[in-house]
């Protein structure tokens, strides 16, 4: 709650005049009993047409008037709940993208995008109804007691005993419910898991011959869904006829006691009939009411959901001061780094070496060496647990992202392309970067031939570079990367779909970049043999470095690692 | 030959609304009886409502003045009141609880008949559709049924009682003030109606931006790790600010503009109620009515035109169901993936024989036109050659992810058209390329084929591929929870758990589509025993890119454009010198 009041405080003026125009709603909404009222006792008793006739022509611009409030009111709610939802969207949006990898690792892309689309807009129409009926109800409610009040003390008590126990009822109602509704949205994820994987995983599962077993487990898991949807909504079946029953109820004890009182001469007919419509209004406001309750308890699950994300750790990175000592000459130092993921075993385990400015450096090693953890910690994507890593002498801590990003270029494994144009890809790390220096780019990647006949820079690349193959999506994130200018460029494995001829090209080609420090990591030697030094990786050992003439002469598995190309 | 089964655009709409309204039909025959049941309920209550303020105009004619109250008549008519009222909660109570357990049950079932209809379509259908749609299908729709069909209904059940009874009221009350209240009230349904024609076209305007920005946070947000390596998080920051801000614009005309029928219907009504209390009072002074009468009957005409506003929303709820409905009776009746033997694959030998096959994806595009081969048991078979020249189809032929358009694949004599898929497929161990995981633990992932396997047997087979190496290092070991992208795993760790998985159950016939593409060679060359042993005495297909790899197989088919080029032993194709050859020397540098 605190959470949502936050960001309507800043449209306060429209999140506080919304309401305000509803009460004057209200308000001219509650004289309408009192205007029948007195025709009755006036208008009806004196049989005096005319006065029926004014009252009529009043309760007409009573008609007028609220509408023309409620709709103002209608224009501030709508404007608080959109403006305030935009702003919460902008929010979660920077916050997720301040995410450090680790953090990503941990939460999975997937759940928040639910929770940056679906979830906010149940947000934003449970703000907008809520400042729309859930702010007028009270107000009728409120009003129409009031207003009895000014007609019989008696009746204020009656109606406030009657609201009381319908508010006890409402409050229990919402407790039991709501942990129950975020049960629901949180199992109907576990079906749409359920629905992807068998979607994205058609084959697989379907060579395994398991649909049975997934069809059953979708079972279960729907059975869950159900035993708490339907719950959640048993409890809240009751709040309807509870609410007609109770309202009834006072209506039949309303009636007895202004018997009496009418027959004592202390209440009019017409103020019974007024009581009367009173305590219709607030029936006809209460249930309006009771059925918002569902969407806003819907809204409210989902606002928590939205605040978790906010509250998760977008960074849990050390951020240092910078201190001297920059050192132009090495462009890459490691400094008895120890690494792990998790508490219990090493991916890296002291690992010291440096590389000269200008410079190649190659690093090989099997699946599971640490190759990419290396790269990983040169760019700082996570603090080391022991050591220090130093870009140019300064520690990675103490250099920020932004300025990381354009010092090191990095080309992933996996390659991600995003859909537009490919000048717009090739952009991503420099907007800046002119046509020719991306043809440039281009050239270097052995990229250029394929991009012309595609349509040169402005071709189009759809969702994922779905319209390229393995091997051009390879280089087109290799141009990517070299269009940033970087000192020290990585290629992490990111040769393996291009065939030898191409990626002997690609290399020669960087290598007549001498200012450039490159960092080649593979599990080819083909890729990394030119390398100025090569280290060899095992297991979160570094056993071995030096130029493949000497690895090959004194390093066994170097050697197996050359062999097994062959 | 399949086609695509869900339908595609170029059938005929009234095909479309003839198929949806028989499965809406069949849908809804086991919930008649329940609906007719809460119909009964729902009508209690909607009678107990109406006929209350009719007693309470009564009451109200019992207290006439001071000192001449009858207490008599006013007693027993509050006590019919309670008895009322008392049947009335409970049966909208009952009426209440019916509805909730049947649109729950509804979309129960719903969701269950559309997953299943997803775990048995055709792989080209699969391919073929867009799987968040199915998904949207699956989740989202089956809500909007249940929700808005079930309920929607016995809200217009309600609503058109209400109307009904509120007619008969006004006319037993009042025969000459009724035609009034009858008569106008419909304009509040004609000026909602004007209003909400307008407000469609913004809602759908933010609909389509809405989709847009989830597309746009999908590929941002599954991009973030790559945004901050080219420190581009700040721009596509500002990128979605703007789109934000053009959604906001769009919200709030459609919200606006929505909230606009509910005062405006109001006025209406107010205006009518300002008719009928005028009208009433000066009949009330000519005598035609009495006061209580005059009671009543103005709080029947506030109350006809809720139904009214009701009624409205259903509607438009009620055709967004129905579109929805359509969408899933579509997915719920799109024919599986068929079976057209009965015959189960018992010891499998391992001869597999192509006979004069072809194929093609687009029956305009010819790709395998005719492909025969003969494989003994136990022969390993290679294929090579470049993107498209159908490697991976004869993949999906031997699994009957597709069946061929004519000639026969048989195993051991039998035409695998013969043989049921499930028999078909488990004689297959499959590794693919694309490596696949599912969220659950490394245990779970490992033992997908081998449910029953036990923690030693998945250890023991680990450490044959060598995975067990970097699943040890894991932080819970084997019970380390996998995101379904497989989290930090490298793409060659993920690999060694697909080959893992196969090497668990071990089936008698293999086909491995690039399966180690992205392990290195020498942890390759190290699972080679490991290989050497899993495809010994069993039929193996291999399809590979790096060419050091299936120098030894028994037979290399070099395939282009769907076509067998050329075929022999590693030797055999090298002397020949053709286009294999050329191949294996570009790839050796």
């Amino acid at each position: 709650m605190k959470f949502i009041l936050q960001y309507l405080k800043e449209y306060k003026w429209y999140a506080t005049l919304a309401p305000l125009f509803k009460m004057l709603e209200a308000i001219f909404e509650l004289l309408v009993p009192l205007v029948v009222a007195s025709m009755i006792d006036k208008g009806i008793a004196n049989a005096d047409r005319g006065y029926v006739l004014r009252m009529g022509f009043v309760l007409l611009a009573l008609a007028l008037l609220g509408t023309t409030v409620s709709i103002t009111a209608q224009f501030f709610a709508a404007k608080a709940a959109v403006l305030s939802t935009g702003r919460m969207r902008a929010d979660v949006y920077d916050h997720i993208q301040s995410f450090s990898d680790a953090a990503i690792d941990q939460v999975g892309t997937s759940t928040l995008i639910t929770r940056i689309t679906s979830d906010l807009n149940q947000v934003q129409g449970g703000i907008n109804m809520a400042l729309r009926l859930f702010l007028r109800s009270p107000f009728i409610v409120a009003g129409a007691m009031v207003m009895a009040g000014t007609i019989s003390w008696k009746a204020l008590c009656l109606f406030a005993a009657i609201i009381i126990l319908l508010s006890v009822l409402v409050a229990g109602l919402m407790r039991c419910t709501v942990p129950m509704y975020r049960q629901v949205q949180r199992r109907l994820e576990g079906l749409l898991t359920l629905a992807r994987e068998n979607l994205e995983g058609a084959r697989v599962i379907r060579a395994f011959a398991i649909g049975e077993r997934e069809r059953d487990e979708f079972a279960r898991r729907n059975e869950g869904l159900f035993e708490t949807a339907y719950g959640a909504g048993r409890l809240q079946s009751y709040l309807n006829p509870a609410t007609f029953v109770l309202v009834n109820l006072g209506i039949v004890v309303l009636l007895w006691r202004s018997g009496a009182a009418v027959n004592a001469g202390t209440l009019t007919t017409g103020e019974t009939v007024a009581l009367y419509n009173y305590l219709s209004q607030i029936l006809i406001e209460l249930v309006k009411f009771a059925n918002l309750i569902v969407q806003i308890t819907r809204a409210y699950a989902s606002v928590g959901r939205v605040e978790e994300i906010m509250e998760i750790v977008a960074d849990e990175r050390r951020h240092g001061e910078r201190a001297a000592g920059a050192d132009k000459y090495t462009a890459i130092q490691f400094l008895n780094v120890t690494f792990s993921y998790n508490k219990s075993e090493k991916a890296l385990e002291e690992l010291s070496f440096s590389v000269p400015q200008g410079t190649t450096l190659g690093i090989v090693g099997g699946t599971g060496a640490g190759k990419s953890t290396i790269v990983r910690l040169l760019r700082h994507a996570y603090d080391v647990t022991a050591g220090e890593v130093r870009l140019f002498g300064l520690n990675v801590d103490s250099i920020s992202d932004e300025d990381m990003a354009r010092l090191v270029a990095n080309i992933p494994q996996h390659v991600e392309l995003f859909a537009g144009t490919v000048a717009e890809n090739l952009r991503l790390g420099n907007p800046d970067a002119s046509d020719d220096e991306l043809i440039t780019a281009l050239k270097t990647a052995q990229a250029y031939d394929f991009v012309m006949e595609k349509g040169g820079l402005p071709a189009e690349v759809r969702k994922g570079g779905a319209n390229f193959s393995g091997g051009q999506r390879q280089r087109l994130s290799i141009a990517r990367a070299l269009a940033v200018h970087s000192k020290i460029l990585i290629l992490d494995d990111a040769t393996s779909a291009l065939d030898a001829a191409t990626e002997r090209e690609l290399l020669k080609a960087l290598r007549e970049d001498t200012e450039k420090t490159v960092v080649i990591v593979s599990q080819r030697s083909n890729a990394v043999k030119n390398a100025d030094r090569i280290l060899v990786m095992d297991g979160g050992w570094c056993i071995g470095g030096g130029t493949h003439e000497e690895l090959l002469a004194g390093n066994d598995v170097y050697r197996e690692i050359v062999e097994a190309a062959q | 030959m399949q086609t695509s089964s869900i339908k595609s655009k170029n059938q005929t709409d009234g095909q479309k609304s003839k198929t949806r309204n028989a499965g809406l039909l069949l849908f809804l025959k086991p919930y008649m009886g329940g609906l007719a049941v809460s119909a009964c309920f729902a009508a209690i209550s909607v009678f107990a409502s109406l006929v209350l303020p009719v007693f309470v105009g009564k009451a109200v004619d019992c207290l006439i003045g001071a000192g001449k109250v009858d207490f008599v008549d006013l007693r027993i008519i509050l006590v019919k009141m309670l008895i009322i009222l008392a049947f009335g909660g409970i049966a909208q109570l009952v009426a209440g609880r019916i509805n909730i357990k049947i649109s729950a049950m509804a979309v129960r079932r719903l969701r269950g008949e559309a997953f299943d209809a997803v775990t048995r379509l055709p792989l080209s259908s699969v391919d073929a559709h867009s799987h968040g749609d199915l998904e949207s299908r699956i989740i989202a729709d089956a809500d909007a049924v249940g929700d808005g069909l079930l309920l929607g209904f016995s809200q217009l059940f309600t609503g058109v009682l209400t109307i009904l009874g509120t007619i008969g009221f006004l006319f037993y009350i009042s025969p000459h003030i009724a035609p009034v209240v009858v008569l106008l009230t419909p304009m509040s349904l004609l000026v909602a109606r004007f209003i909400s024609d307008r407000s469609r076209k913004y809602f759908l305007e933010q609909a389509a931006l809405r989709g847009e920005l989830t597309a746009f946070c999908e590929e941002q947000i599954g991009g973030v790790k790559l945004l901050r390596c080219f420190g581009a998080n700040e721009r596509s920051k500002r990128d979605f600010a703007g789109f934000n801000e053009r959604l906001n614009e769009i919200s709030l005309k459609a919200t606006f503009y929505s909230s606009l029928p509910n005062p405006s219907s109001r006025f209406v009504n107010n205006t009518i109620y300002m008719a009928v209390g005028v009208i009433g009072a000066l009949y009330a002074i000519a005598g035609g009515i009495t006061v209580g009468g005059l009671t009543s009957f103005l709080s029947y005409a506030s109350g006809y035109a809720k139904p009214f506003n009701e009624i409205t929303g259903v509607i438009t709820e009620f055709q967004n169901a129905f579109v929805c409905a359509g969408r899933l009776f579509e997915l719920i009746g799109a024919k599986p993936e068929q079976e057209t033997g009965e015959g189960e694959l018992l010891s499998v030998r391992g001869d597999i024989a192509f006979e004069n096959v072809a194929f093609s994806y687009d029956k305009k595009v010819p790709l395998i036109t005719d492909f025969s081969l003969a494989v003994k048991r136990g022969a390993h078979i290679a294929v090579v050659g470049p993107t498209g020249a159908g490697k991976t189809t004869l993949v999906n032929l031997l699994m009957r992810f597709y069946d061929v358009d004519s000639g026969t694949i048989s195993v051991d004599g039998t035409d695998i058209a013969d043989i049921t898929r499930k028999s078909l497929r488990s004689s297959f161990g499959m590794v693919l390329q694309e490596t696949w995981l599912r969220e659950g633990t490394v245990f779970s992932n490992l033992t997908l084929g081998k449910a029953d396997a036990t923690i030693g047997e998945v250890v023991e087979a680990a450490k044959l591929t060598r995975a067990h190496d970097f699943i040890r290092r894991l932080p819970q070991g084997y019970d380390t929870p996998l995101s379904s992208d497989g989290g930090t795993l490298s793409q060659g760790e993920k690999q060694l758990l697909c080959i893992t998985r196969i090497m668990l159950s071990l089936p008698p016939m293999l086909i491995l589509d690039e399966a180690t593409s992205s392990i290195d060679t020498r942890t390759e060359q190290k699972i080679q025993t490991a290989f050497h042993r899993m495809m010994q005495n069993r039929t193996t297909f291999i399809v590979a890119h790096r060419l050091s790899t299936i120098r030894n197989s028994d037979l290399i088919l070099y395939m282009e454009h769907g076509n067998v080029l050329e075929q022999g032993t590693h030797e055999a194709l090298l002397a020949k010198d053709g286009r294999y050859a050329a191949l294996y020397r570009r790839s050796l540098g």
